[in-house]
C-alpha cells in the first residue's frame, strides 16, 4: 500500500499485477490439478490397479505362471471393494501429485506470459502433452512402469535416471518450443536422447514372476492413464489460466 | 534511473514468484513420488507404480 503512494509514475510491473500471477498460478495448479487427481485416481482404479493386485498374486506365490512342467495361469484380478482404505490412499496421492504437476506446469505458463505467449485451453493442452512426454513417456522409454514383483536395480539409482531423465526432456522440449533456430532445435534433440544414450539401470539377469501379457498390460495402461491424466490437466489449467488473465 | 531500478525489482519478484510455485510443485511431486517419510510409501504406493514412479 505505501511505495506505490510515493512514486511519481508507475511501476513498470505494478505490485497487483504480481498479485494477479499469483492468483492466476494458484487457481490453475490448484483447481486443475485437484480434478486432474480425480480423473487420473478414478482411470488408475479402473484400468491399472486390478492389474497391479492381480501381479500380488504371483508376487506373493498365490499364483504361479510357471511351476514344474506346467506353463500358464488364470487370468482375473481380486475384486477392487476388498480394500477401499488403500484406494483412498491411492485417490489422496494422486490430488497430491497432480497438484504438484499443476504448479509446475502454471509457473512454466506464466514463464511463457513473460515472453509474450499467453496460454488458453488448446496451449494448455500442448503443455499438458509436453508433461506427459516429460514425465512418463520419456522416462518409461528407459524405465517401463514396473508390475509389483518386478525385480529392477537399486532405487536409488533408478530416482536418479529418472530426475535425470524427466529435467533432460522437459529442458529439450523448451528448447525445441522455444529456441529460435536450428542450434536451438538441435540442443533440444540432443538433451532429450542423452538420457537414453547414456542407458537407464538394469539388471543383468531377469526375475519377473508374473504373466509377461500382464506387465506389457500394466505398462501400456500406466502410460495411456497417463496421458488422459496430463491432457487433462493441460487443458483445465490453460482454460482456467485465460479465464484468471 | 528510478523507472529501471523499479522495473527490475519487479522482474525480479516476478520471477521469484514464478520460482516458488515451480519449488512448491516441486515438493509435492517429490512427497507423492519419492517421499519414504512415515507411511508414505505404503499409501503412495499403487499411485507410484501406476505413474510410472520408480517405486521400490
Amino acid at each position: 500500500m505505501t511505495w506505490p503512494m510515493i512514486r511519481a509514475t508507475p511501476p513498470a510491473f505494478p505490485a497487483t499485477d504480481r498479485t494477479i500471477m499469483l492468483k492466476q498460478i494458484g487457481a490453475s495448479a490448484l483447481f486443475a490439478g485437484l480434478a486432474a487427481g480425480v480423473f487420473a485416481a478414478l482411470l488408475q482404479l479402473w484400468f491399472v490397479v486390478p492389474l497391479l493386485m492381480e501381479a500380488e498374486l504371483y508376487e506373493s506365490g498365490a499364483r504361479a505362471h510357471f511351476t514344474d512342467g506346467h506353463i500358464g495361469s488364470d487370468a482375473g484380478a481380486p475384486p477392487l471393494g476388498d480394500a477401499m482404505g488403500r484406494h483412498l490412499g491411492t485417490l489422496a496421492i494422486n490430488i497430491v501429485g497432480w497438484i504438484g504437476f499443476g504448479f509446475v506446469l502454471a509457473a512454466g505458463f506464466a514463464l511463457a506470459a513473460r515472453r509474450g505467449v499467453e496460454v488458453d485451453a488448446r496451449r494448455g493442452l500442448l503443455w499438458g502433452l509436453g508433461g506427459f512426454v516429460a514425465l512418463s513417456l520419456a522416462p518409461a522409454f528407459g524405465l517401463p512402469p514396473e508390475l509389483p514383483g518386478t525385480f529392477a536395480a537399486e532405487i536409488g539409482e533408478r530416482q536418479t535416471w529418472w530426475a535425470f531423465c524427466v529435467i533432460a526432456t522437459a529442458l529439450g522440449l523448451a528448447l525445441m518450443a522455444f529456441g529460435r533456430g536450428p542450434a536451438w532445435l538441435a540442443g533440444g534433440v540432443a538433451l532429450i536422447a542423452a538420457p537414453h544414450l547414456i542407458g537407464a539401470p538394469h539388471l543383468d539377469r531377469y526375475f519377473g514372476s508374473a504373466a509377461p501379457e500382464l506387465a506389457a498390460m500394466f505398462s501400456a495402461r500406466a502410460l495411456g492413464v497417463s496421458a488422459a491424466a496430463w491432457a487433462f490437466l493441460g487443458l483445465a489449467a490453460g482454460w482456467i489460466w485465460s479465464r484468471e488473465a | 534511473m528510478t523507472t529501471k531500478t523499479i522495473a527490475s525489482s519487479g522482474t525480479l519478484s516476478e520471477i521469484a514468484t514464478i520460482a516458488f510455485a515451480a519449488v512448491f510443485g516441486l515438493g509435492l511431486i517429490f512427497a507423492a513420488g519419492f517421499s519414504h517419510a512415515g507411511g508414505m510409501h505404503d499409501v503412495a504406493h499403487d499411485s507410484r507404480h501406476a505413474t510410472g514412479f520408480p517405486c521400490h
